[in-house]
């Protein structure tokens, strides 16, 4: 019986794979010209000096060491870590807590969920037009602009992306309290623990993937951010060093790669590919870093 | 359990009610921020950002009027080639990543494994790492035009939708597709006729995580389409602010809230969907 079943399995098998080029041809195409070609000559280019792509001259690792010697890429990956880090603590808190309220069944707890979603559907540009009109709205009266200091920059950009982000992670916090157990939490309600010991010792472990998710989301969306950062400051305000360069205070990362590519320097474009290459490095690093350690912690539990 | 205990717990869940009341009602503002602006003069949107249009701040529908043409590009181009490239990009990854998940989940050999992890990888490429080179190659390949990007969103996007399709499809009983073999169904109808009703609340939920993508995305379309010719919702607000020495902040917030209304619209339609798709897709890098 067992055999039979087998075979027949894999006559279907051989059926199936006659037509791959039907199957799989189309996303093979398409794959190779949006992502696996482009990737290659991303790497490749990272290496060269050139304007256009034709003209691509080999140079070696003198890209990378431009990069780690240009003030304005150090300046803003520590600005993006700043973002990510703060970002990430603030939306996550913020983000559970409305979660593990709605959870308690609260009148009204559907209405509130569709509202603190509302905003994510809403594209970063459109975003962060928006609220360079409120953030101006409010220092205009006091003879400022969102524009002129970097703290206001940053931490516009920290409420913008509050305002967006904690609704999509607390849909994540709500579906991993929605599968504790009930008889765990009603056997701690029966040993006489309060509300805040199993909240912290049975609740919390109990959702510790949907932490894993959210944070992992968090701190790679923090530095990948690129639309909301452009819409909102661009960079301003600019600093020029005594060196000369040019430093724009808002900057992150990946509108750093975007301003080195697309520059008027016409020497800058494989440096900037270099620039894309070493994010890469960092933001696939950062999310399997930060899986990894969540995973221990979720075994360990 | 005393009544003492369950009133004090309802006190406390009406306490947290009304302060989700007041947090809901401060979230909405922005949004209804937008919705007095463009309704407001010019010159005032700036000075009385928080002030209902009346008297001589108000502008009617002038803004709405204005925007249509603002920028010198008419503003229903660019929601009609958002809809377009939006609509076949999602229609495109549909149809070719769940046939290339199907394959892949079945057959499994070394090679589809391969391409399963190449997929697992893009999702951590950040687009910064390709922009440059894709929109060259697109370029060449002349796949500049609202009818052709689809392809670019395919090649770019394929990752999470066939993470997602294939994580489905190893959920379904191979049985079924067994019974249509053996009632002498080939591969192509098998999957057709028998897999693609199976994988419907998946579409729905990739449907939508890709048409909030394709619809919100500025970058990669700025890269590859000619902006003077195509522009997209995003592209044309970033535009607006970029290339314009003094915007008009009333019709510009016009625009804005005529963009986001059928988003709203579409949200609270489909919210249940919506709010699925995103849990579903909340695997992604």
């Amino acid at each position: 019986m067992k055999n039979k079943k087998n075979t027949n399995s894999n006559s279907i098998k051989k059926a199936t794979r006659r037509w791959g080029f039907l199957f799989l041809g189309p996303v093979l195409i398409a794959f190779t010209i949006g992502f696996i070609w482009p990737f290659i000559q991303g790497i490749w280019l990272s290496m060269c000096q050139f304007r256009l792509i034709s003209d691509a001259k080999f140079i070696g690792f003198d890209n990378y060491v431009k990069v780690f010697q240009d003030a304005s890429f150090r300046h803003a990956f520590w600005y993006t870590a700043m973002f990510a880090i703060v970002s990430l603590v603030i939306i996550n808190v913020l983000a559970f807590m409305v979660a593990y309220i709605l959870t308690l069944e609260i009148k009204g707890s559907n209405l509130f969920r569709t509202v603190f979603f509302m905003p994510n559907l809403i594209g970063g540009i459109v975003l962060g037009y928006i609220w360079s009109m409120i953030f101006d709205g409010i220092l205009g009266r006091y003879q400022t602009s969102i524009l002129l200091e970097s703290k206001y920059g940053f931490w516009g950009l920290i409420i913008l992306m509050c305002w967006q982000q904690i609704g999509y992670m607390m849909i994540i916090y709500i579906a991993g309290l929605q599968n504790v157990p009930g008889d765990i939490l009603e056997a701690a309600r029966i040993d006489g623990a309060t509300s805040m010991q199993t909240l912290f010792k049975v609740t919390i472990p109990n959702v510790m993937s949907s932490f894993t998710i959210c944070m992992f989301l968090s701190l790679t969306n923090g530095f990948k951010l690129f639309d909301q950062n452009l819409a909102l400051t661009g960079g301003q305000p600019f600093v020029i060093q005594v060196g000369g360069t040019t430093i724009k205070t808002t900057e992150m990362l990946a509108l750093n790669i975007y301003n080195t590519f697309y520059s008027s320097n016409t020497t800058s474009q494989g440096v900037a590919q270099a620039k894309a290459v070493v994010f890469f490095v960092l933001v696939a690093g950062l999310g399997l870093l930060q899986l990894g350690y969540t995973r221990k912690k979720e075994v360990q539990q | 359990m005393s009544k003492n205990t369950i009133s004090a717990a309802n006190r406390h869940k009406t306490i947290l009610s009304v302060i989700l009341a007041v947090v809901s009602i401060v979230y909405v503002l922005p949004v209804l921020a937008v919705v007095i602006n463009s309704f407001k003069q010019n010159t005032f949107v700036k000075t009385d950002t928080f002030a209902i249009p009346t008297g001589e701040m108000s502008a009617g529908f002038d803004n709405f009027i204005k925007g249509m043409t603002f920028g010198n590009y008419p503003f229903m181009k660019s929601v009609m080639y958002s809809v377009v490239i939006t609509l076949l990009s999602t229609f495109l990854i549909l149809l070719c990543t769940s046939m290339a998940a199907w394959y892949i989940a079945r057959v499994d050999s070394v090679f589809c494994r391969a391409i399963y992890f190449l997929c697992v990888f893009s999702m951590v490429v950040p687009f910064q790492m390709v922009m440059f080179t894709l929109s060259k190659t697109a370029d060449k390949l002349r796949l500049n035009t609202p009818w052709t990007i689809p392809v670019v969103y395919l090649g770019f996007g394929a990752g999470l939708a066939i993470f997602m399709f294939v994580g489905f499809v190893k959920a379904i009983p191979l049985e079924i597709e067994e019974a249509a073999s053996i009632d002498g169904c080939g591969p192509v109808r098998t999957f057709f006729t028998v897999v693609v009703p199976m994988l419907k609340p998946t579409m729905v939920s990739v449907g939508i995580l890709e048409i909030m993508w394709v619809w919100n995305d500025y970058l990669l379309p700025v890269l590859v389409l000619d902006i003077n010719e195509y522009r997209t919702i995003p592209i044309h607000i970033q535009y607006l602010k970029g290339s314009y020495g003094t915007v008009d902040l009333g019709a510009t917030m016009a625009l804005i809230l005529m963009s986001i209304i059928p988003v709203i619209i579409f949200y609270l339609a489909c919210q249940k969907h919506i709010i699925k798709g995103v849990a579903a897709g909340a695997v992604k890098g």
